[in-house]
């Protein structure tokens, strides 16, 4: 028996700012102390807190320390280990709502609901044994043992749950097409490619509990017919990988993997497939050729995947965060996912919120909380007292939201309604410091970059997007440049052969509609130099 | 003629692997330091798939290089939200350093500045990579003083 637990989150953004060096450190001071038998260290998934240097928390007393360096251990080891008093210096009170709410405390930021999140930071994550003992593998099992296929699938349909990646497709819908379809081999494919800027849901996802993730992708496999699944990830996200096979390992020794699981004569197999760097295979058919070894570059739909997919086999493509949702809709039931979010958009959102903002990190709220109360309550608002200038929902491909959306639900019908929409639910939040020409600037060096080369309108019209661009930049713009640049967006966003290229234009018609007189203005003096 | 004998076991390993042509070539070029064209062609008679197929892999995804590198890769971000975090300035201030463009190596081969793409390491903006460490909450100084820890550490390793 352990007297005291410490969790000490390795995710990337503590790993980045030194969290195994003090792991390391933690674990020689105990060696030293003789205290290794009292004291377990526990390595966990993110624990919420994202800029403040290594952050651990010890149990049962949950008291956080943040910013720790190696230099810090000896004092936490010598004050709170053995003499049980709180290292003040590095105490953090400020305890995310997701880990308060789960101690029984008061919230404190804003209105959060864990749901696809409620195991991250919680339980270790690469333990099998934790997850079962919150419910892991109850769906699965349940499902197996009580529920035809149809059965499963129609669950989902009620649910009214959208896929996560992007493009909020009815999952049960898309499960049914694949569902329909007379094939020898289906498979199952797990989206982790995540290339889209300031989004780190999904590996945060699948590091703090790759377990419901796995167990959604069985779910799914049941649902449609396919004893067969990938995890494509990109090949950046090491720790992920790893955690991932290990997690697919425990699950298959334990019966949970494999075959004829729960005695139902239903096997299932998970592979993971690594990416080699290329945004665009985000995109599912993109995604598909590099697993059958090619260049990523995107397929003609129809036919769609549940038809026509890989190595030719009917597939289903879901994103990371639409899986995890899975296993807890078969438990708890469409109507519970639908007393969450609004009526037309059910269930919770996970987002990630970056650039100018107090508290940025990974969220969990319920469809519809407005940009206000992400930004303002749970962001903590604007850092050193600038002004809020625009927030682009989506990643780079998103839309431009400002001042005026600010009361906005963030739901999918609610963005539709405005052109826009909730991508992959980053959410860029910008400072009136910034020049919002550059920005755009930036934008499109994403896009010029990321273009695979496949199309015309993408290669060549982001390449002209940017050389205008840079020219309005480098005070050499014209006035005509405006109304180019738009013709131009307008006709990839008709033109373009897939999601990247039509989508590209969406943030630089959004920022020429609502900051024009900023184009204007540099151009303007621009024009009045030359002219002198 | 150099040693092509671990492709052939790298081939070898992946025979069971449906389609495993991305995982032989990230295997090769670990082991080889970059995806020559010697060892392309011989990747190409092995697999059976042309090499103008290959070609086109390999130089399709990014984590793929057919050029040899310096000893420490640095991957700047300069993606939307590390560029609102003066990423820029970052990345101005490891160029004037290492008195080299994206994409170029240094002279004595010891770093090779390139671009990443999104790290979704954003909380901690703006951040960088050298080799597989990951660097956050960059300033200008900051990333300047942990490349002077490498050039050191490269030159006492040399
Ligand atoms: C350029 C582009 C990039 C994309 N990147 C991703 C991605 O990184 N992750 C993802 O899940 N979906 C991505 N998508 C959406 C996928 O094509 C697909 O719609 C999704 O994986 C389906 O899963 P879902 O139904 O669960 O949302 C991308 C689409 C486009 C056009």
């Amino acid at each position: 028996m352990h007297r005291n637990h410490v969790l000490i989150a390795m995710d990337a953004h503590t790993i980045a700012q030194g969290a195994r060096a003090v792991r390391d450190a933690l674990k020689r001071a105990l060696d030293m102390t003789s205290l290794t038998d009292e004291v377990k260290v526990i390595e966990t998934g993110s624990l919420g807190i994202y800029n403040r240097g290594v952050v651990l928390v010890i149990f049962p007393d949950n008291v956080y320390y943040v910013g720790v360096k190696v230099e810090d251990v000896a004092e936490i080891v010598s004050e709170h280990l053995i003499k049980g008093r709180v290292v003040e210096r590095l105490h953090y009170t400020d305890v995310p709502v997701e880990k308060a709410a789960e101690m029984g405390a008061a919230p404190r930021f804003g209105k959060q609901q864990r749901v696809v999140l409620k195991n991250a930071g919680v339980i270790d994550p690469e333990s099998l044994e934790e997850y079962i003992a919150r419910d892991g593998y109850e769906a699965l099992g349940k499902a197996l043992t009580t529920m035809k296929p149809e059965d499963v699938i129609d669950i989902v349909k009620k649910s009214g749950i959208q896929g996560r990646g992007g493009a909020f497709f009815p999952t049960g819908l898309k499960w049914s097409f694949a569902a329909a379809e007379e094939a020898k081999q289906k498979y199952i494919i797990c989206n982790a490619d995540e290339g889209e800027p300031g989004t780190f849901k999904d590996r945060l996802i699948l590091e703090g509990d790759p377990h419901s993730v796995i167990e959604g992708m069985a779910l799914a496999g049941y649902a449609v017919g396919a004893d067969m699944g990938y995890i494509y990830i990109r090949g950046e996200y090491r720790m992920s990988i790893e955690r991932l096979n290990r997690a697919i390992q425990h699950a298959t020794e334990n019966g949970l993997l494999g075959e004829n699981l729960f005695d139902s004569g239903f096997s299932f197999n998970l592979e993971v497939r690594e990416g080699a760097g290329a945004y665009i295979c985000g995109e599912e058919t993109a995604l598909i050729e590099s697993i059958e070894g090619k260049r990523g570059e995107p397929r003609d739909k129809p036919p769609f995947p549940p038809s026509v997919g890989l190595w030719g086999m009917p597939t289903i493509v879901n994103n990371v965060e639409t899986l995890a949702n899975v296993p807890q809709i078969i438990l708890k039931g469409a109507d519970w996912y639908r007393s969450m979010g609004t009526e037309k958009s059910p269930g919770t959102k996970v987002f990630t919120m970056v650039g100018n903002i107090n508290n940025p990190g990974l969220i969990e709220v319920p469809m519809g909380t407005t940009l206000r109360e992400i930004i303002y309550d749970i962001g903590q608002g604007i850092p050193e007292g600038k002004g809020f200038m625009l927030a682009q929902m989506g990643g780079t491909t998103g839309g431009i939201l400002t001042e005026k959306h600010l009361d906005l639900p963030m739901s999918v019908e609610a963005l539709r309604e405005i052109g826009s929409g909730l991508g992959s639910g980053a959410l860029l939040v910008v400072d009136d410091s910034q020049d919002v020409v550059e920005l755009v600037e930036n934008f499109v060096e994403f896009f010029n970059h990321e273009s695979c080369g496949k199309c015309t309108l993408c290669r060549e019209g982001n390449g002209r997007l940017l050389e205008l661009l840079q020219r309005i930049n480098a005070g050499k713009g014209r006035m005509a440049d405006l109304n180019l640049m738009e013709d131009l967006a307008v006709t990839m966003m008709k033109g373009a052969f897939c999601g990247l290229g039509q989508a590209a234009p969406v943030p630089i018609l959004g920022c020429l509609k609502y900051f024009r007189d900023d184009f204007v203005r540099k151009i303007g003096a621009a024009e009045m130099a030359a002219a002198a | 003629m150099q040693d092509l004998t671990r492709v052939d076991e790298i081939v070898q390993h992946y025979s069971d692997v449906k389609t495993p042509l991305i995982y032989i070539l990230k295997d090769v070029q670990k082991e080889y330091g970059f995806l020559s064209d010697v060892v392309l062609t011989h990747i190409a008679k092995k697999v059976d798939i042309p090499l103008s197929e290959i070609y086109g892999v390999a130089t399709f995804y990014s984590l793929f290089t057919i050029k040899p590198k310096g000893k420490y890769v640095v991957r700047c971000c300069n993606n939307a939200p590390c560029y609102v975090k003066k990423s820029k300035e970052v990345l101005d201030a490891i160029k004037s350093y290492l008195g080299v463009e994206v994409t170029e190596t240094t002279e004595c081969g010891t770093f090779t500045l390139e671009f990443t793409s999104c790290l979704g390491l954003c909380a901690v903006a703006p951040v960088m990579m050298v080799n597989d460490e990951v660097y956050g909450n960059l300033t200008p100084e900051k990333a300047v003083a942990i490349l002077k820890d490498y050039k050191m550490k490269g030159l006492s390793n040399a």
